[in-house]
């Protein structure tokens, strides 16, 4: 495993190029666009503001870099550096931008902006192709609001007209609305497309467990409820395949809904003791260094001084039963620590990782073929993010420290980013081809090359 | 008891005197009125003589005789006056009176001791039951009492859990209770939360009004040039007619995803009939007599299995062609008889199984369990002799470690490790020999032993001869004498005789032993054989030898008794000791 030098960054606004070649990263006001292969400088462009966000386009072609406290989106090209395009949305109060699947368009959403006599939120629709301009009334300020499926061909939009949730589905192309229905809910939280493009998931807020499925015709397919009274849903993820719907709520459980029935297929439970002996438990364990005569040599001396000072640390497998580092819930704070809070599912469908926000030491990884808890990896640090390798079923994830941890079915490994100071990785991202991955701390970042020998 | 008989003994006799006394008297009052007249004095008589002493005196002889015989003829008895000479006394008759009035007397007080006892008996009987019936009674109060703890315990218990009761349903009311004010606080707060975004809504846009009169920005876009579209070409016009299409291109979508989706089913469903075929066949093959039992046992059977072929048949050939749902219900049923066919017949073979093991007269499984010790026999055996392999093979590793460094020790070793087999199958085949040159001693002993007896008897024999020969040449005269007394005694209790030695002896046997056996061992022998023979002959013919034979009478018999309690093998232990080395 080889790492890059260390890049200066802010708002962990790192992000690989679609295609993969680039890698743009954001230095407050300037934009950086690297070669991946050589981490070259290819392209530098500057800002009008502080960039609060950037996206690429789906051709990798064009970044658009938001700065929503001016409310100006600015848009470069990656082919002529002297193109530029900036679009002011003024005092309407910009709150989110994004591209459209064919990169040629860009949906801001604004806050303030007047239709009629009701002030409302709206999404502009900007194309660079056209002068034209389309609007989508009724936006709602969800979580997850503006969802495109994975072929780009069609929009679900999460809206909220007087008090009442709807969704319409718009198709990409020309921005028509194809269907518009209201739903069941009380506060719509977030949609999302299954892979297939097929089925629109949509639920309610932590405030009610409720989870709705629509077909692209609208038709309401399903609807599962797990419970009434106690707090809801915390986060929702699809299988790659379509086939499994995971869901993760505030009663530290992950539901599972198969797609022919739309029913229960189990129901994952996170007990903070693990008792079954099929399990298998990493534990991250530090050591303290050994200084070795054969490195003292080789290594700069900054190297090395900063490898004294910073301990190492290697998985171990503990034996079952384990209980694990357990943080109760303060329970008079509104969004308590509790709860699955993030789950993914692995390309392959075989795997899906949780962790579960009361004990935040601990990934869960389970074996979606057997539906069964597959191994647990518990780490000295909070997790602070886990993301599958997008070709084979192969975990990262970070923990605020300077180590990244790799899991894959054959073991796991702990690395230890080198370098001097301090380097506490909060965010990753792979590359698309799964051979190398973005690792972003708050001020820095650096690139990690995996060989793939290795990590068979 | 004793102690109790020295004590009541002459309580008794007084009480006897008693008895006797009101006897007499109550047999006396009904009968006359002389006895009255009689017992008149007999309270006022003042002297310190008893009563029977003051019942006759010199005067009233004559009255007293004649009471006493009316009495006695009252009771029975023969009258004392002789009956010929009237006023005469019959002494004889009495004494006989007086006699039987004492046995009459004797037996009325074992009678009334005999009551007496009986009396006690009852009376401690009654003591005991009297103990009983006021433990009974005690034990009827103590339950009696139980029943009432219990009952109030129960009572207590009762009235517990009717208060749980009444405490589940008032808790369930306010669970229920909370439930509703739940709902109702949750439509509350929707209600709320909807007016307050209302009123956001319409702040929002005053806000704006407020603001955007001020400063009129121009919400823009600045471009340096348009871009192509990413498939180069133009952006199509809102019409009906793309409305149209993009309905048609969802309906497309949504159809392909659902073909996609059946032909998966079809797939997976063809496995699954694959899987279901595979199963059936493999069923049908498993079960063939199953099969044959029902089409012999009735006709009807034998129809009904017909048709199921035929449909199986028809299963087969069209299986593929055919949709789920004109076969499912031929498939699911045949499949079902099939399956319950395999049940039965599992559960057949279960109770086989069971009744096998509760019962062992199924052959097979003595058999097969006869094959079973043997293969275990086997293994262990195998295992032994790897074990013993594992052994060697550790020696000489061990060996090996030791003198790894050359290899022409292991060479040594190994040579050596033959060598030691070598000398062991040697080992074996010496401890055979030695086996067969036991086996060959112990036959030659006994061989010996009977060359020896035969030899002492010869000499017996020639001993024998020559005192006979002695004897008539010499004594002539004491040979009457001599032969009569032993012949005689031991013509008549012979037998007895020798009863008593043998069983006499056989209670010693240790203490003869000791002497001669283990000093002379030889002679012992010997004396065995000579006496044995000697007092065969002497029983039988041979009279005049017995008064030779005397003076080795105590060994004699001694080893009557060895031979009677196995002595012969001690003796053959003997003979050996001599041959051994």
């Amino acid at each position: 495993m080889n790492f890059s030098e260390l890049f200066e960054l802010s708002g962990l606004l790192g992000r690989f190029s679609p295609d993969g070649k680039c890698l743009a990263l954001c230095v407050q006001h300037s934009l950086v666009v690297r070669d991946v292969s050589s981490l070259q400088v290819r392209q530098l462009y500057t800002c009008l503001d502080k960039i609060q966000y950037i996206e690429w386009s789906s051709d990798s072609l064009f970044i658009l870099c938001a700065m929503y406290k001016r409310g100006i989106v600015q848009v470069w090209s990656l082919e002529q550096p002297d193109w530029h395009c900036k679009i002011d949305e003024g005092s309407a109060g910009l709150v989110a931008s994004c591209w459209s699947p064919d990169g040629r368009h860009i949906l801001n959403t604004t806050e303030f902006h007047c239709s009629l006599s009701l002030c409302q939120l709206r999404i502009t629709v900007w194309s660079l192709c056209t002068k034209s301009v389309s609007y989508i009334k009724y936006p709602k300020a969800c979580q997850q609001g503006v969802v495109f499926t994975k072929d780009g061909r069609y929009m679900a939009v999460a809206e909220r007209r007087d008090c009442k949730d709807f969704i319409s589905i718009f198709v990409c192309s020309n921005w028509q609305l194809l269907r518009h229905f209201d739903t069941e809910t009380q506060d719509l939280f977030g949609i999302e497309w299954a892979p297939n493009g097929c089925v629109l998931a949509a639920w309610d807020s932590c405030l009610e467990y409720k989870v709705l499925l629509y077909s692209l015709d609208g038709r309401l397919l399903s609807s599962y409820r797990a419970y009434e009274w106690p707090l809801g849903i915390k986060s929702v993820a699809w299988s790659p395949s379509s086939q499994f719907l995971a869901i993760g709520s505030f009663d530290e459980k992950v539901r599972i809904l198969n797609h022919v029935t739309w029913k229960k297929i189990t129901e994952f439970e996170h007990p903070a003791t693990i008792a079954s002996k099929k399990t298998i438990v990493y534990k991250e364990v530090e050591k303290s260094p050994s200084v070795e005569t054969e490195r003292l040599s080789f290594p700069p001396t900054k190297a090395l001084a900063s490898s004294l000072f910073s301990t190492q640390s290697k998985y171990e497998i503990s034996q079952v039963p384990v209980s694990l580092q357990y943080i109760k819930p303060v329970a008079d704070r509104a969004n308590p620590k509790v709860g699955v809070g993030m789950l993914a599912f692995s390309a392959d469908n075989c795997f899906l990782a949780t962790k579960n926000d009361s004990i935040p030491n601990a990934v869960w990884v389970w074996d979606i073929r057997r539906l069964k808890l597959l191994v647990v990896l518990e780490q000295l640090c909070p997790i602070q993010g886990f993301q599958w390798d997008p070709r084979q079923p192969r975990l990262a994830l970070c923990t605020g420290t300077s180590r990244v941890f790799l899991w894959s079915p054959a073991g796991c490994v702990a690395v230890q980013v080198p370098g001097e100071g301090d380097f506490q990785i909060v965010s990753l991202s792979w590359h698309s081809s799964g051979d190398s991955m973005v690792l972003l701390s708050k001020d820095n970042c650096c690139v990690c090359y995996l060989e793939r020998e290795e990590v068979k | 008891m004793g102690d109790w008989k020295t004590i009541t003994v002459p309580v008794l006799s007084s009480d006897s005197k008693n008895i006797f006394q009101y006897t007499s008297e109550r047999k006396r009052s009904p009968t006359t009125m002389n006895s009255q007249v009689l017992r008149l004095p007999l309270p006022s008589s003042k002297n310190m003589h008893s009563f029977f002493s003051a019942f006759c005196t010199e005067e009233n002889i004559e009255q007293s005789i004649a009471y006493i015989d009316r009495e006695l003829t009252t009771l029975g008895f023969p009258s004392i006056y002789v009956e010929s000479k009237g006023k005469e006394l019959n002494l004889i008759s009495v004494i006989n009176c007086i006699n039987e009035l004492l046995a009459l007397q004797h037996k009325n007080l074992r009678a009334q001791e005999e009551v007496e006892m009986q009396h006690l008996k009852l009376g401690s009987d009654m003591d005991h039951l009297q103990n009983c019936y006021a433990k009974l009674k005690e034990q009827l109060e103590l339950s009696k009492r139980e029943i009432v703890g219990l009952q109030e315990r129960d009572r207590q218990l009762q009235s517990k859990n009717r208060n749980l009761h009444q405490l589940l349903k008032n808790e369930k009311d306010e669970v229920q209770k909370l439930q509703n004010i739940i709902s109702s606080r949750a439509t509350q707060y929707n209600h709320d939360m909807k007016r307050k975004e209302r009123e956001y809504n319409k702040l929002k846009d005053r806000l704006r009004q407020l603001v955007m009169n001020k400063k009129d920005k121009k919400i823009a876009m600045e471009v340096l040039n348009y871009v192509g579209r990413a498939d180069g070409k133009r952006g199509a016009w809102r019409t009906d007619k793309t409305e149209a299409r993009n309905e048609e291109e969802m309906y497309k979508v949504l159809l392909s995803d659902y073909e996609q989706r059946q032909k998966q089913l079809l797939v997976e469903n063809a496995e699954l009939k694959k899987v279901l075929q595979q199963m059936k066949k493999e069923i049908i093959s498993l079960l063939p007599p199953q099969k044959q039992k029902p089409k012999e046992r009735s006709e009807d059977g034998l129809v009904l299995s017909d048709l199921e072929e035929d449909i199986g048949e028809l299963n087969k050939e069209n299986m593929w062609e055919l949709s789920c749902e004109t076969v499912r219900e031929q498939l699911t049923n045949s499949i079902r008889k099939q399956w319950r066919m395999l049940k039965n017949h599992v559960e057949k073979l279960d109770n086989q199984v069971s009744r096998g093991h509760s019962g062992a007269w199924n052959e097979k499984d003595v058999i097969s369990r006869e094959d079973h010790e043997l293969e275990t026999e086997k293994l262990e055996l195998e295992i032994q002799q790897c074990k013993e392999m594992i052994k060697t093979q550790q020696q000489l590793l061990q060996q090996q470690l030791t003198c790894d460094d050359e290899t022409t020790l292991l060479l040594q070793d190994c040579y050596l490790l033959e060598e030691r087999e070598r000398l062991q199958e040697e080992w074996r085949l010496f401890q055979e020999q030695k086996k067969n040159f036991e086996k060959e001693r112990r036959s030659f002993t006994e061989a010996a032993i009977r060359l020896g007896l035969e030899r002492k008897a010869f000499e017996e024999d020639r001993g024998m001869w020559l005192k006979q020969q002695f004897l008539s040449m010499t004594a002539d005269c004491k040979h009457s004498e001599n032969v009569t007394t032993p012949s005689a005694f031991l013509r008549s209790s012979d037998q007895d005789n020798w009863l008593v030695k043998s069983t006499s002896q056989q209670r010693k046997p240790p203490s003869v032993l000791n002497g001669p056996v283990s000093a002379e061992p030889c002679q012992t022998s010997q004396y065995i054989t000579h006496n044995s023979i000697e007092s065969k002959i002497a029983g039988d013919s041979m009279p005049n030898l017995w008064v030779e034979s005397d003076d080795k009478e105590e060994t004699g018999e001694c080893t009557k008794s060895w031979e009677d309690s196995g002595a012969g093998t001690l003796l053959c232990r003997n003979l050996h000791m001599e041959q051994l080395p």
